[in-house]
């Protein structure tokens, strides 16, 4: 069962941060379609949170494609949420990113550079994609 | 939809001093209500109308459609409320005091009661004088719970508890929101905790409505602009605060389009609370009220 958390100083909003989760979870394989999140009464009981950020959320997933809810049972990974990365690609591309990694250190950029490069780039290839 | 707490014109003075004036709202049934002010503000008194243990001077609270003054028990057996000075007997045990939740309401649920004792391991036969302030603080929202309300009623429920055993009481007091669908107003001036609690939010300031409205679309109403001082003519919509330096001015506004070379930043519920705190005389509500000489 995925446990939810909560990061009350990033103000990203209580919904969204669960909409994130859930979404993160699914791409990184630790849910799969079928597995069920937990139930709103078992987020509200562990966060202290509203129950209608939790329906919102668990709606947003629903209208999203990533979950279904079955009236009664509970909210389902749906068969249509993206399929997380298989494990020996997710590891061939953690490798070369690694290498990059150290090869940016090895010529001096910091942490911030090294975002900043990053987001750039990945921003610009968007762009490429899209025209 | 259903509305759980409707007032207009509501008003109750102390000698010559307004402690609520002129109050118009209408909370929707089943929303969490976070109600803010400064201490003075009025909120207190405003709970205290809306059970009928303190009678208006204008206007006439609607609980569920039901006057106060003209029908007591038909709201009383709906709304539940925690006063601030917890109402606990310290001499009796906690299964006396559930006993006596019995025999003062009609609709009292026992088995409920003592069930969430025991999951919250609190002993029946200890006395409550001997309990922590947590745990108290739990036997008494048991206490407001154990009526089965459609309407709870929270005056600063949390101001004197540990981080954990506020924690604990409120996702307690969430869980019943999910069981049981209550509507909730919960006054606080703990801001992180009505971050993960509140969807609607009611500010008052001197006894006044100040805001009111659906959490949500109040934060998408408002923003964060930045921006040159030179241009600030440029800003249309209500500037709840402002600060200005000599060259850039940062200032929460409320409604406007971003003027061109501005940026805009989203705000928080904190944000919120502050910048109207800090001005007591802009108000976010949907048409001014009139103001009685």
């Amino acid at each position: 069962m995925l446990d939810l958390y909560l990061d009350v100083r990033s103000g990203v909003s209580v919904y969204m941060q669960i909409v994130h989760q859930v979404e993160r979870a699914v791409r990184c394989g630790l849910l799969t379609p079928g597995d069920r999140l937990p139930a709103a009464r078992e987020v509200v009981a562990a966060l202290a949170i509203n129950p209608n950020t939790v329906l919102k959320a668990y709606a947003e997933l629903e209208s999203g494609g990533w979950v279904t809810s079955r009236a009664g049972v509970g909210t389902f990974v749906a068969e249509t949420a993206p399929r997380a990365v298989a494990a020996d690609v997710h590891d061939r591309l953690v490798r070369s990113l690694r290498d990059w990694l150290s090869e940016a250190r090895r010529e001096g950029l910091d942490q911030g550079a090294i975002e900043a490069l990053f987001t750039l780039t990945v921003e610009a290839t968007a762009k490429e994609r899209v025209a | 939809m259903a509305i759980a707490l409707e007032a207009s014109g509501l008003g109750k003075r102390y000698g010559s001093t307004w402690a609520v004036r002129d109050l118009c709202i209408s909370i929707p049934a089943g929303r969490v209500v976070a109600l803010v002010g400064p201490n003075g503000a009025g909120k207190t008194t405003f709970l205290q109308l809306a059970i009928g243990l303190l009678t208006p001077d204008t206007g006439d609270p609607q609980v569920f459609g039901w006057s106060p003054r003209d029908n007591p028990t038909l709201v009383l057996a709906r709304v539940g409320f925690l006063a601030q000075e917890r109402p606990l007997y310290m001499g009796f045990t906690v299964a006396e005091t559930l006993r006596m939740g019995r025999e003062l309401n009609p609709k009292w649920d026992l088995a409920l009661a003592e069930a969430r004792m025991r999951r919250l391991e609190i002993p029946l036969n200890r006395r409550v004088g001997k309990l922590s302030g947590g745990q108290q603080a739990q036997v008494a929202l048991a206490l407001a719970l154990g009526k089965r309300p459609e309407l709870l009623l929270l005056d600063e429920p949390v101001a004197n508890l540990d981080p954990l055993a506020r924690r604990q009481f409120l996702a307690e007091l969430m869980e019943s929101v999910a069981a049981e669908g209550l509507t909730v107003v919960l006054s606080s001036h703990l801001i992180a905790d009505l971050e993960r609690l509140a969807d609607h939010l009611v500010i008052l300031a001197g006894g006044r409505l100040q805001v009111a409205g659906d959490l949500e679309p109040l934060l998408e109403d408002h923003r964060w602009l930045v921006g040159p001082t030179e241009e600030i003519g440029r800003v249309g919509g209500t500037v709840v605060q402002a600060g200005t330096g000599e060259r850039q001015c940062r200032m929460l506004v409320r409604g406007p389009a971003v003027p061109r070379g501005w940026t805009a930043a989203p705000v928080t519920l904190e944000d919120l609370v502050l910048a109207y705190l800090g001005n007591p005389d802009v108000s976010a509500l949907a048409q001014p009220e009139a103001v009685p000489a």
